[in-house]
Order: C-alpha cells, then structure tokens, then sequence
C-alpha cells in the first residue's frame, strides 16, 4: 500500500521528500520524539534496537533487523520546536564518516499533517552518491544511461 | 561484517558514478568494448582526462583493460553494477516502507484514542 512519497532536489546539495499523514501535527511529531512510537514504523515492520534522547545536542542510534542483516543509524538533535521543526544528524553505520543534516518540518492542513524532509550533504559527490542509492529515481540527475543499460542485463 | 564490506565497495561504485562523463563511458562501453581513443573520441576534454575518469571506473571495479600492450582496450564489468542495481531498489524502498508504516502506526494509535 505505497502512499505518496514525492521526492526532488532543490540544490545541488539538498534532496527534498515530501509525505502527507492523514494524521493531527502534535501526533506525527510524536511519533518521531520517542521509542515507544519510533519502534513502530522506523524499522520498517523489522525489530528495531531504539535508543534516543530526544533533546537539542541529544542523540539517537536505531538498529534495524532486517531480514538481510542489520541497518544501523545514528545522529545528534541539533534543534527542536514542537510541534514543528526537528534539525538532526543522520548517518548511516555501513558507510561511515558520510554524516548529511536533516531538517523535518511539519505542517498541519484541514487535519492532514505534511512531512517536508531536507537531507542536506556536504558535497554533490555525496548527495548524488546517495540518490544513485535510491533516495529517489533519477531526480535532477539522469541515470538514464546506466538504467538502460541495466535493463540490458535482466 | 559482510555487510559493511560491501556497502564500502558499494560507495567506491557510487562515487565513480556520481560524474556524468563517466556514466556516458560506461553507456559507450555498454554497446561493446573500445580502445581510449574511440572512448575520447565524442568528448570535447584531453585525452589526459579521459585517462583520468578510466583509472576511476577502473578501481571501483566497473571496466577491465585489455592485456594488449599497446591498445588495452576497456570492457564494462557488469558485476558491480548488479550489486548497484539490487542496492538501489532496497534502500529506496527503506523510506517509502518506513513512511508507509508510520502512516499505518498513526491510523492506528487514532483508533485507539
């Protein structure tokens, strides 16, 4: 059931996702704020190692088990205004040292909650590395040339 | 950890993917293999550059050289690129699952209430 995800590049350093919940603002920002609601969704329907402390210049570390092995992340809370705004680090374990910022802003509309996500990188190299990792289909950046070709091999 | 050795090969491909001048060898490469000098033929850059991007794909293990001294023509390798393929398509489905599943979470902690 793939609700929409909308996902773009707005600079070249920056990728931009946008998911709309059909849920009030306060609720989806706590899901985000604590393990007890994080365990739920953020590993995916997988069981989820959670530690976090939730406050500015606070950190996080969560341990997917997935059926393919283990995904871990692990970030700092730069800044938080409830019911709004979360700044973090994220970096992904397997590829170490690539730590990118996140700024999630949370919107409220007739009941429905918008999620704007900005991952920001620190080079393009980076930020491209990661779209050319699925964060997003061929957004601002054609890898028409090595789809087609992969399409070749299947 | 298997996991991480491959995810560490895997950022080498990315990054020797990341340039558009390299994807269009590989695209070049994919219709067979070429010598430097039919590789450099449609760009507008030296020769030197070329060279350059070529060692790149070399490393993260994209092309093979030819033995042939004098010629070495490059072959696309198409393993890592598999490796790629199957990457892309399980990490992209990471944040539209997670969404997913946040989406449900919420449905069903409102019912709750």
């Amino acid at each position: 059931m793939a609700e929409n995800l909308t996902v773009t590049t707005p600079s070249d350093l920056e990728i931009k996702m946008v998911r709309v919940f059909d849920a009030p603002r306060a609720l989806v920002f706590a899901a985000h704020s604590s393990c007890e609601h994080v365990k739920h969704w953020w590993g995916r329907g997988n069981p989820l190692d959670c530690e976090m402390d939730f406050r500015p210049g606070g950190g996080y570390r969560f341990v997917e088990h997935a059926p393919d092995g283990e995904w871990a992340f692990r970030g700092e809370y730069r800044e938080i205004e409830e019911p709004e705004r979360i700044v973090q680090t994220f970096e992904f374990e397997g590829m170490p040292g690539q730590i990118c910022v996140e700024t999630l802003e949370l919107t409220e509309e007739s009941g429905k909650t918008t999620v704007t996500s900005v991952t920001r990188f620190d080079t393009k190299e980076q930020r491209d590395g990661m779209i050319a990792s699925g964060m997003s289909e061929g957004a601002g950046q054609s890898y028409d040339a090595l789809a087609s070709y992969l399409a070749k091999l299947n | 950890m298997r996991k991480a050795a491959v995810v560490d090969r895997l950022s080498e491909v990315f990054s020797a993917l990341a340039d558009p001048t390299r994807r269009a060898i590989l695209a070049r490469l994919a219709e067979g293999e070429a010598t430097v000098n039919q590789i450099a033929e449609p760009f507008p850059i030296s020769l030197q550059a070329i060279s350059k991007h070529l060692k790149v794909l070399e490393r993260a293990g994209l092309i093979t050289r030819g033995r042939d001294a004098q010629w070495r023509p490059c072959r696309l390798d198409a393993a890592p690129l598999r490796e790629v393929a199957v990457w892309v398509t399980e990490y992209r489905r990471f944040w539209e699952e997670r969404y997913d599943e946040l989406g449900e979470y919420l449905k069903r902690i409102q019912k709750e209430n």
